[in-house]
């Protein structure tokens, strides 16, 4: 049987959520597949962040996060990836409204943010190493800097990825592709801020107290 | 991925509005706005006596969660619709796992520790 | 210049390892000769290494696995050789230290480098067919995994030419698997090796997920997809929760290896029980990954041969489900031993025993489809039945040491071994045999030879019991595993056994390579010229054999669960012929490959600490990607009068004879 058109089809296929209306447009197939690739990304994140809650106390009568964390440089990182959430969202607003100047504007604002943040974390980093508080000290010391440096880690992949994108948009336009690689790139921004969330909670709300 | 295009009126991609207006703009503004003050009040109850002492982790994993939930609303556009389902299903498994993953190995590491033999030197 | 890489890195002083390693090596020289010489780089390079077709990467990892068994199989004899051999004194062939590395070799291989490939073969080629559409939803991400998946592959097998494998078993515990104590490549390679094939599997996962529930033929709502492709579903979903916790666990090790970190070192506040509790979150969804589409062989195979629809078709996708989540709450069972206390390990015994439960409406609801039905007696018919008896077996002793104080006695016994070969080799491998059968002539256009298809079955079963029925007992009598040389002489009649088991395996091995080399040989005799060579229900059925490279001309449109069957008997066959439209393909690529390669580079770099090539490989995986990621030209069309020659050269379709 040919389908030929819509009316073919009869309408129980088109039974929302049971699925039966055929194979999915492109956007909405890679936005998915995407969305599921950064679901299980999470998931790595919560391994990290098993790890670390289970290695919290292990200090090896080393520092203690008590001792090591800055709440002020962390509220200020978390500033910075915050709005930085906030300006890719309103980049990726501004390309789907085909507004070529105001994307540019946007990303640029996401990025400095981005390279803030990552800027703030690895002299955070790099002072604890000079103190003697570096991963090798204690499995909590490990703990973190993996978990937080793997989070940043990301961040940083996020910024090349932006420019990358910056560069294709410049060079090819706001086509539909690129709109589409560009949506991937908005969630996983989006993400990372959500597991920020739970890095600041968890690791530096919980570890000063 | 090859589908010969058949328009699918019922599913919705991640993170994606249905038309663009300028409610888009005033979501992500609201969504940063609720985002920073759940974000500051996180602080300050970390760093004040707000909130009664015994209390502050289960009022922090709060605000977390209310923060998590204002980024997948406001940014993300999560909703509850039938053309939401695939994307909310596909969290609500991810979190389950999440959840799984994170408690049940701190309730399994917590138990090991316990029944373990005190040293004569603790290394922790 | 070249890291800890040296001359002594050959094992000139091991001979069986030189003979071996020695032996692959020229091995696969001269099959590279042999291309060379013959003139099919062009083809092999065009229609196979570059593809993105979902048929030919299914094919890929299918014969992937069946390579990599000869190798895990090869291991397994040795070890059974050495175990009846040494016994109260007498010293075996196979030092300790060798000895070793062939039983974490073998763990290694079977499970990543078998089972998985074959898992994910048969579900890559098969998937799109059944669901009615034309390729998976990521047609290049197919072809990364597969080829990721073969460069862990390269990397396990480089380790008997250059350098050692791990001595630490297949799932590498600390703290011996830390530095301090296994300070060679061994773990190394395993670490390094699987890291990339884990990457090559989540990617897998994810586009399996989304090529599911997003890309269905028309009409195929979820309640009529066939049950393979719900066992699929759960079982990449599986893949996509589990694997990421590998990948974290695993990186954990890697970083105390290289950068001195201490999360399961002895010292400074690691915890090495927090590995094992990490690593079996993983690794018991990853059975169940392996298991779950085994199932739904099983199902498509009974219904099929039963000229039935499956039994209780709804209960079916309930228990699969179940299954999918349920698994995730049993792991602690693997560690019962390790000191949690009573309460824990009995709530985590329970729950191991609940999911039980759905695999056994599974089994009933074979049973009833069986019942009453017209039952054709082919070889995947055998391997199915044999599959129901032997895996029941399995279960139940799995159900058996989720008692824990049962599981204190038996724990790391070869009860234990036992029951999970039980369990794998007469669930997953039988599985994975009846599908290869099934699905054969859909692939290649020719059916397999059926008595030697029933030969290979029947010396595996025999060979499985002959094998591992002995080792129940001997778990029973104290027999703990990996033994290297045993020192209770009574023990020997009972390994005795279990090697000539080993033997009737090989047996059947060689039946199936014989299968393979006479069907192909007398292919013309036994060509499927209607597609549909088993009077089968579901819609892979429908296409030629072996299908054109866009599976369907024009996409069915489905109106029923086992929507082919229905379309035969609406008769439908004999329609009017389509008005054909121009088809939208995925162009082949090699991206594929050139990141296999980058990531081989980089991997054996990192082994053997040569930094600056690590640092390349690493930039020049990160190129490929940048430059794949520029494209747009990804697709290519065929013609509609293309696409219509092809449907017309195609053999009347017709129903079985």
């Amino acid at each position: 049987m040919t389908v030929t058109s819509l009316a073919d089809i009869a309408p129980h296929h088109l039974a929302p959520g049971r699925g039966g209306g055929g194979p999915a447009p492109t956007r909405i197939v890679v936005a998915y597949g995407f969305w599921i690739f950064l679901l299980s990304d999470i998931i790595l994140f919560s391994g990290l962040f098993a790890a670390y809650a289970v290695l919290a106390n292990s200090t090896a009568r080393g520092p203690t996060g008590q001792q090591l964390f800055d709440l002020n440089t962390v509220f200020i990182e978390t500033m910075a990836l915050l709005v930085s959430s906030y300006t890719a969202g309103l980049a990726m607003l501004s390309a789907e409204w085909q507004h070529r100047s105001r994307f540019f504007v946007f990303a640029a604002l996401t990025f400095v943010l981005g390279a803030a943040f990552v800027g703030i974390e690895i002299s955070e980093f790099a002072g604890m190493v000079s103190e003697g508080a570096g991963p090798s000290r204690s499995a909590f010391l490990s703990a973190f800097f993996t978990l937080v440096g793997t989070h940043g880690a990301h961040v940083t992949t996020g910024l090349l990825w932006l420019l990358y994108m910056v560069a294709q948009v410049a060079v090819k336009g706001l086509r539909p592709a690129i709109l589409q690689r560009l949506l991937c790139f908005s969630l996983f921004w989006h993400a990372l801020d959500i597991v920020w969330v739970g890095v600041f909670t968890l690791v530096y709300l919980f570890g000063v107290r | 991925m090859l589908g010969h295009g058949i328009l699918h009126l019922h599913d919705r991609a991640p993170g994606v509005r249905h038309e663009e207006s300028t409610v888009d703009f005033l979501t992500y503004t609201a969504g940063l706005g609720f985002a920073i003050v759940l974000t500051i009040v996180s602080f300050v109850i970390v760093k004040t006596n707000l909130l009664w002492g015994p209390g502050i982790p289960v009022g922090l994993i709060v605000l977390a969660f209310a923060q998590i939930g204002v980024h997948l609303v406001f940014f993300l556009h999560m909703g509850t619709g039938p053309d939401h389902t695939n994307n909310v299903v596909a969290l609500t498994f991810g979190m389950m796992i999440c959840f799984l993953v994170i408690t049940g190995s701190l309730v399994i590491m917590t138990n090991l520790n316990a029944n373990m033999m005190d040293m004569p030197h603790p290394l922790r | 210049m070249l890291g800890r890489l040296s001359w002594s890195s050959i094992p000139f002083d091991e001979p069986i390892a030189l003979v071996a390693g020695g032996g692959a090596v020229l091995g696969g020289l001269a099959v590279l000769a042999l291309v060379t010489v013959m003139g099919w780089w062009p083809y092999l390079w065009r229609e196979w290494l570059t593809s993105v077709d979902h048929k030919r990467i299914g094919v890929m990892y299918t014969f992937l696995a069946m390579i990599m068994l000869l190798r895990g199989f090869a291991d397994a004899i040795m070890m059974r050789s050495q175990q009846a051999i040494a016994v109260n004194g007498a010293e075996g062939f196979l030092p300790p230290d060798h000895y070793d590395q062939i039983f974490s070799a073998h763990g290694t291989i079977m499970i990543f480098f078998v089972a998985m490939p074959f898992v994910v073969g048969l579900m890559n080629f098969v998937i799109p067919l059944q669901l009615g559409v034309r390729d998976v939803a990521f047609p290049v991400l197919n072809s990364v995994s597969f080829w990721l998946t073969a460069s862990g592959a390269l990397l396990v097998n480089a380790s008997l030419v250059i350098g050692n494998f791990s001595r630490t078993g297949w799932l590498a515990y600390p703290p011996l698997s830390e530095l301090a104590f296994s300070p060679d490549v061994g773990v190394d390679y395993w670490l390094w090796s699987l890291q990339i094939s884990g990457l090559g599997t989540l990617l897998a996962g994810i586009n399996m997920v989304t090529t599911i529930l997003k890309l269905r033929a028309p009409g195929m709502i979820y309640f009529r997809m066939p049950v393979f492709c719900w066992t699929a579903l759960a079982s990449n979903m599986l893949i996509i929760a589990a694997f990421p916790i590998l990948t974290a666990t695993m990186a954990m090790l890697l970083l105390d290896r290289y950068l001195g970190m201490h999360f399961f070192t002895n010292e400074a506040g690691g915890s090495a029980m927090m590995y094992v509790n990490l690593i079996w979150a993983w690794g018991h969804p990853e059975v169940y990954i392996l298991i779950l589409p085994a199932f739904g062989v099983f199902s498509e195979v009974i219904a099929t041969f039963s000229g039935k629809a499956l039994f209780g078709y709804r209960s079916m996708v309930l228990a699969t489900l179940g299954i999918c989540v349920l698994s995730f709450m049993v792991w602690l069972h693997h560690f019962f031993t390790m000191g949690a206390s009573a309460d824990v390990n009995a709530f985590f015994g329970v729950m191991s025993m609940v999911i039980a439960v759905p695999t056994g409406v599974k089994v009933f609801n074979w049973l009833f489809t069986l019942f009453h039905g017209r039952v054709r007696f082919t070889s995947p018919v055998l391997w199915s039945l044999g599959f129901m008896v032997t895996f029941v077996i399995g279960g139940m002793t799995g159900v058996l040491m989720a008692v824990p104080p049962v599981d204190f006695m038996l724990h790391n016994s070869v009860f234990l071994i036992a029951h999970f070969h039980n369990v794998i080799i007469g669930g997953v491998l039988f599985g994975m045999f009846a599908g290869y059968t099934y699905w054969f002539p859909k692939a290649f256009g020719f059916i397999l030879d059926e008595r030697l298809g029933k030969a290979a079955f029947w010396c595996w079963l025999i060979g499985f019991y002959l094998a591992f029925m002995p080792l129940y007992v001997l778990g029973l009598m104290g027999m703990t595993r990996r033994l290297q040389h045993v020192a209770d002489p009574s023990w020997q009649p009972l390994l005795l056994v279990a090697e000539l088991g080993a033997l009737f395996v090989a047996l059947g091995i060689l039946c199936q390579i014989a299968q393979l080399y006479v069907s192909i040989r007398t292919r013309d005799q036994r060509r499927d010229l209607t597609g549909d060579p088993w009077d089968g229900r579901t819609l892979e059925w429908a296409t030629a054999s072996p299908p054109p490279s866009y599976n369907f001309a024009v996409m069915p449109d489905v109106e029923d669960v086992d929507a082919f069957w229905e379309i035969k008997k609406r008769q439908e066959l004999d329609a009017v012929e389509p008005s054909y439209e121009d088809i939208e393909m995925p162009r082949n690529t090699p991206t594929g490959i050139i990141i296999a390669f980058c990531a081989v580079v980089t991997g054996f770099a990192a082994i053997w600490h040569i930094w600056w090539a690590v640092i390349l490989g690493a930039i020049a995986s990160a190129v490929v990607m940048m430059v794949f990621g520029w494209s747009e030209e990804r697709e290519f069309e065929i013609p509609a009068a293309e696409v219509g020659r092809i449907e017309r050269a195609r053999p009347a379709l017709g129903r079985a004879a």
